[in-house]
């Protein structure tokens, strides 16, 4: 294997850690099974196939894999729990739907390295002893979809897919499932019922866990696309090798994409944990820009929890107890989830001084009350009530009243819901209400009344403009 | 402290508010805290459909205990039951099922707390338009709203708007905007009556309930999606704007548009029926029943309805008083022998109505008696082939092996003049092979019957009767069940309960005594019909008692019984 | 409603990928291609969806108004569709679009939830928000027809426009 070079004014960051994005932005390398080939791809998968799929299962145990869709559940755990006994077909689908504001990560590893994830992918079925595996794709990466189609043929070609994989016993298929443009695809009973040709409305849960009851009702996994790319270098280097990557309980890699309000915005693929808030936004990604000071950040994703600069947190227990501020935050699942959010997806959105937080929240309840599937009541009623409460108070008619009533509804819906997406969609309506207070008051003053502005207009606009 | 009942093969130990109850295990948490008598509201839960948890306004406050280390005793509270440990989430209680030492919590501040927040949010986009839906009175929204609503609105923001009165089907309308999307009209039509024509289009908060242009909700067992919709979202044509539900009697009774013998609730004001709606039995029935079963009664309401007793003089009939009719029948019947009199008697009459044909056919000596045989199309639901509500009621009361068989033979002993006099009861034989031709081979014809038909236009004397909803008695259904029909009204004009018709039809023939009361004249069809051997009227109860085997299953009761058991519905 | 044998055999492809009494998964694959082809969803294709997966069509209906991916009124000749989420909006995504509304000459007024697209006077352009298209680093951007572009801004969005005749 190579050193990979990059494309110039693409080139990693020194900081990073290129395992799974190592295709990414290289110099020489296009998306097709030679390149891969060449560079030693689909030798994982022959190393898998020699093994027991039980111990390829143990691996990905060993590796402490967290899934890097946003729950960050283990995904060796995950795939135990198939029932023993279990005589239906086991499928495994691949989640591409990646859409939670903020996140592109998926985007790359489809586009410019479609067999990393088509060999993760069949490893994966291989442990799990699925022989029919679908990859859901948001509608919107239609050239991703003909990117892996192809790939497919290719790998078929090559007999790494199909019938006798290599000769072996072991038949597997992929195909590809083109989404619609449905933030609610990404719950992964969602994903099932769209699949299914249903509307994506998630199941509840008990009783239908997908790893019992998922796909037609038969045993399903579904992972993320970057999850399932992990495990194909968890068979390169073993379990306990990866886990030496990253820190204790947040082991290997996770690729995070920053925007907003810094000066180089981009994905980065760390160590997990192993750098901060401070040196992701001032190191990697050159900081603020010129005269601006950090206002806040959502670190993992649209949904989660908005962090304010200048915030304490008591992180660690007993003689580790410490505090830092949100510059010293190590970028991995448990510290984020002890500030009081979450790493979510790795999506990174920086916000700085210029930024009236009424506005942001605005645009993200916005897509909330867009992406509710309307199955059940407190995420239907409230995610759009939430928008038109800050709508109308970005358009001049806000009310003293209004900071109360958004809170209570955001309360009303987190953990009342069928799916994850309740909690999704109240978090930034709690978040930004409770730390940014004096900036949805200036929209609630007498003052304001009766100034009418649609959100979409150029006012609007100007509202999220410097 | 009181002892801890052991946890037995078939049940758990449950805490409801702070209340240790046993129930069967299994039962969903909903069901296990209706048995400790702590009522969960819901929208979207309905015990003979699946669950899919949407309303979340069952949302409780659930704990179990702790499983103990390795080696360590579980801790107990004071009574005796291992301690709970509370779950900070709420749950909903209509998809979970209980488990042993599991506890519920339906008045905690956060279980209150969800409840008034979903009622909020199901509120704040609802036209509330409580004075002109017919809901009002019977809807779960106001109901729930008194009981665990805000009482004030916040909701500062324009409603969002949704179709209206949209017609969705022959006996149907919907309005989008009181509908909840609690999809138990989906599921009806899915799980219940495979016609998966409902559905939900557009998302978030602008989904609405509809069908497909081409494809209306048309099925024979629409009417029910409007029974069990919460709101007034789905209201049926035949009902809307028609009556306050409070103003309504509601009697139990029985469907009679065919054998299955459905349990109905017939809801009328000032002698007028206003609906019929199914009346939940799991032995016949279930919770529901056909449209036109349900639509039937109008039929009471007709222009043709006899309120007159009458005599034919010439070509027409001349309206006589009761005495004077049954005076003229007996006279009539009693000019001829046993074997020149033929009894065609209805398997839409009650068993006591049965039973004294049978004793007007001993009085006469006839043995001429028999019933039509009215099949039509069944379905694989509960409508039966069997069009008549009492078939079994005439095989056991009258003795008939195989009701219909003798009635080509009275029919060729008419027309051979071998039987001079008929009798008729409630079937309008005239369009059933007894032509002008073949009656009017008759000397003397006697018909009871509701309406003015052909057969009351051949007749010497026609003796008008009751329909269904307006008499009590009892009939035996398909599957053999004996159940109660009740009086929801009276009988338009001067025509009279047909019980009381016949028993003085008999008294004026055999001298006998008078029975008053229908229960003593139940009580004595018992001592001579074996079937209904030490039965008495009040002791049929509001769901029927089985009295006969007829080796007849109810598809549709099987297929619940069958999700029932895959745990798919509560039942 | 008649399709093209390709179309057809398409179709026969798709259904293929899912076990035998499960087609209705295929709906969404199905409607892709009728899209393709018609450039938008109408009643006919949904029903001809329908028929082919033998499924009731109030169930094809129940897709074609969830996903805003399909179109239920017929766009332009090239179809523009511009990011409005968080890191696209911080971007300056409103701007991108009203310049965009200007050089294609669309106008956007009657805008409505229920029907997001506008299509300029001359058919040749059409325009509507997506939501969060997964290029936060890059914004604002967009999809023209199938394909994608970072950093529309509206000092570029003259000289994109100009690339599609």
């Amino acid at each position: 294997m190579a050193v990979p070079k990059y494309i110039k004014g693409k080139e990693p960051h020194k900081s990073e850690y290129r395992m799974i994005f190592r295709n990414v932005d290289r110099r020489g390398w296009d998306a097709s099974i030679k390149s891969y080939i060449a560079d030693g791809g689909y030798k994982d998968l022959k190393k898998a196939l020699k093994m027991k799929s039980q111990e390829v299962t143990d691996e990905v145990k060993t590796s402490g894999l967290r899934g890097r869709g946003g729950a960050g559940f283990p995904t060796g755990v995950k795939w135990g729990f198939i029932p023993p006994d279990n005589k239906k077909p086991v499928y495994l689908i691949c989640n591409s739907d990646e859409s939670e504001p903020g996140t592109f990560k998926d985007r790359y590893i489809v586009h410019q390295d479609p067999h990393q994830l088509i060999e993760g992918m069949l490893i994966s079925c291989y442990a799990v002893g699925a022989k029919v595996a679908y990859i859901y794709i948001r509608e919107e990466f239609s050239e991703g979809a003909k990117i892996l189609e192809n790939a497919i043929e290719e790998a078929r070609k090559k007999n790494f897919l199909g019938k006798k994989i290599l000769g072996g016993k072991f038949n597997c298929e992929i195909f590809i499932h083109r989404g619609a443009g449905a933030y609610i695809c990404g719950e992964e009973t969602g994903l099932i019922e769209s699949l299914e040709g249903k509307r994506p409305y998630p199941r509840i849960k008990p009783p239908y866990f997908p790893a019992a009851l998922g796909l037609y009702m038969c045993p399903t996994i579904v992972n993320n696309v970057e999850s399932l790319c992990h495990v194909k270098h968890i068979i390169a280097m073993g379990g306990q090798k990866y886990a030496k990557i990253g820190t204790p309980r947040n082991t290997g890699t996770r690729i995070l994409c920053v925007s907003g309000d810094v000066v180089r915005p981009g994905y980065f693929e760390v160590e997990v944990g192993k750098i901060t808030m401070g040196e992701l936004i001032n190191d990697v990604c050159g900081g603020l820009r010129k005269g601006r000071k950090l206002k806040g950040v959502i670190p993992g994703g649209s949904s989660a929890k908005v962090l304010r600069a200048g915030e304490k947190y008591t992180i660690g227990t007993g003689e580790s107890e410490r505090t830092i501020g949100i510059n010293d935050i190590p970028m991995d699942f448990d510290t984020l989830a002890a500030c009081g959010s979450m790493a979510g997806s790795g999506g990174v959105i920086v916000m700085d001084d210029s930024r009236d937080m009424a506005w942001i929240l605005n645009n993200i309840n916005t897509f909330y009350a867009h992406e509710s599937c309307g199955q059940c009541t407190p995420c239907r009623e409230g995610s759009l009530w939430m928008k038109k409460i800050t709508d109308r108070m970005v358009s001049g008619a806000g009310v003293p009243s209004d900071l109360k009533t958004l809170t209570s509804v955001g309360d009303n819906i987190a953990g009342r819901t069928i799916c994850a997406f309740g909690e999704a969609c109240a978090w930034p309506t709690q978040s930004f209400v409770a730390k940014f207070p004096e900036d949805f008051k200036k929209h609630t003053s007498r003052r304001n009344a009766g100034k009418e502005l649609n959100p979409e207009s150029k006012a609007a606009a100007a509202g999220l403009k410097r | 402290m009181s002892a801890v009942k052991k946890q037995t093969e078939d049940l758990v130990n449950v805490q409801v508010d702070g209340h240790w109850i046993q129930v069967k295990k299994g039962t969903r948490m909903i069901e296990a805290c209706k048995q400790a008598s702590a009522e969960v509201p819901h929208y979207c839960y309905h015990p003979k459909l699946t669950s899919p948890g949407n309303c979340r306004m069952c949302l409780v406050e659930m704990g179990m205990p702790p499983r103990p280390a390795p080696g360590q005793e579980a801790e107990l509270d004071n009574d005796g039951h291992a301690k709970i440990s509370w779950m900070p989430r709420p749950v909903i209680a209509c998809a979970n099922s209980v488990a042993e030492g599991m506890g519920i919590r339906t008045q905690s501040t956060l279980a209150k707390e969800c409840r008034e927040g979903v009622m909020e949010f199901l509120l704040i986009n609802h036209p509330l338009d409580c004075p002109i839906c017919d809901q009002a009175g019977e809807c779960t929204l106001q109901e729930y709203s008194v009981e665990h609503g805000k009482g004030e609105s916040r909701f500062l923001e324009n409603k969002v708007k949704k179709p209206k009165n949209v017609d969705i089907g022959p006996r149907i309308r919907l309005d989008d905007e009181r509908c909840v999307l609690c999809s138990r009209c989906v599921r009806f039509t899915r799980e219940i009556v495979d016609d998966d024509v409902l559905g939900f289009v557009d998302r978030g908060s602008h989904s609405v309930l509809t069908v497909h242009p081409d494809k209306p909700l048309a099925n024979n067992y629409s009417l029910n999606t409007v029974d069990i919709c919460p709101v007034g979202a789905l209201t049926s044509n035949d009902f809307r704007f028609k009556m306050r539900v409070w103003f309504m009697r509601e009697t139990k009774s029985v469907c009679n548009g065919c054998a299955r013998g459905c349990n109905i609730l017939i809801s009328s004001r000032e002698n007028k029926i206003y609906r019929q709606t199914p009346r939940e039995n799991n032995e016949v029935n279930s919770s529901w029943m056909c449209d036109s079963g349900r639509l039937n009664y109008h039929f009471l309401e007709s222009g043709a309805r006899l309120t007159d007793p009458m005599i034919k003089k010439g070509k027409s009939h001349e309206t006589v008083d009761w005495p004077q009719a049954i005076r003229r029948a007996a006279e009539g019947l009693l000019k001829y022998k046993g074997d020149e009199i033929a009894i065609i008697a209805s398997a839409r009459m009650t068993n006591e109505e049965l039973y004294l044909v049978r004793v007007l056919a001993d009085t006469l000596g006839t043995r001429n008696v028999d019933t039509l045989k009215c099949h039509g199309e069944g379905d694989d639901y509960l409508s039966h082939e069997d069009k008549r509500p009492n078939t079994n009621g005439a095989k056991v009361i009258l003795k008939l092996s195989s009701p219909g068989s003798k009635i080509n033979s009275i029919k060729r002993d008419i027309e051979s003049g071998s039987i001079k006099a008929l009798l008729v009861y409630g079937e309008n034989i005239a369009s059933k092979g007894f032509d002008d031709g073949v009656l009017s081979n008759l000397k003397f014809l006697v018909t009871s019957h509701i309406l003015a038909n052909p057969t009351a236009k051949l007749s010497g004397i026609v003796l008008p009767g009751a329909g269904y909803a307006e008499k009590r008695g009892s009939m035996i259904n398909a599957t053999g069940r004996l159940q109660l029909l009740n009086k929801a009204i009276e009988p338009p004009g001067n025509s009279r309960d047909d019980w009381e018709i016949l028993q003085d039809l008999n008294r004026a023939m055999d001298g006998k005594d008078f029975i008053y009361e229908l229960a003593d004249l139940f009580s004595e069809m018992a001592s001579v019909v074996p079937a209904l051997k030490g039965l008495t009227l009040s002791g049929i109860g509001e769901k029927g008692v089985p009295v006969i085997e007829t080796g007849e299953t109810i598809p549709l009761l099987e297929r619940e019984a069958q999700r029932v058991k895959q745990g798919l519905i509560a039942g | 409603m008649e399709v093209s044998r390709e179309l057809n055999k398409q179709a026969n492809e798709y259904i293929s990928h899912y076990p035998n009494d499960q087609k209705r998964s295929a709906s969404l694959p199905l409607l892709h291609l009728l899209q393709q082809e018609h450039g938008y969803i109408n009643e006919e294709s949904m029903n001809w969806v329908a028929e082919k997966l033998d499924i009731e069509p109030i169930h094809v209906l129940e897709l074609g108004t969830f996903y805003p991916g399909f179109r239920q009124t017929a766009p332009g000749k090239y179809h523009i569709r511009v990011c409005r989420t968080l890191s696209c909006a911080m971007a300056g995504c409103y701007e991108t679009m009203e310049k965009f509304c200007e050089v294609a000459g669309i106008d956007r007024s009657r805008v409505t939830h229920h029907n997001p697209i506008a299509v300029s006077e001359d058919g040749k352009f059409s325009i509507e928000f997506a939501e969060c298209l997964a290029s936060c680093g890059t914004g604002p951007v967009c999809l023209i027809g199938d394909e994608f572009y970072e950093s529309v801004n509206a000092e570029n969005v003259a000289e994109l426009i100009e690339k599609y005749d």
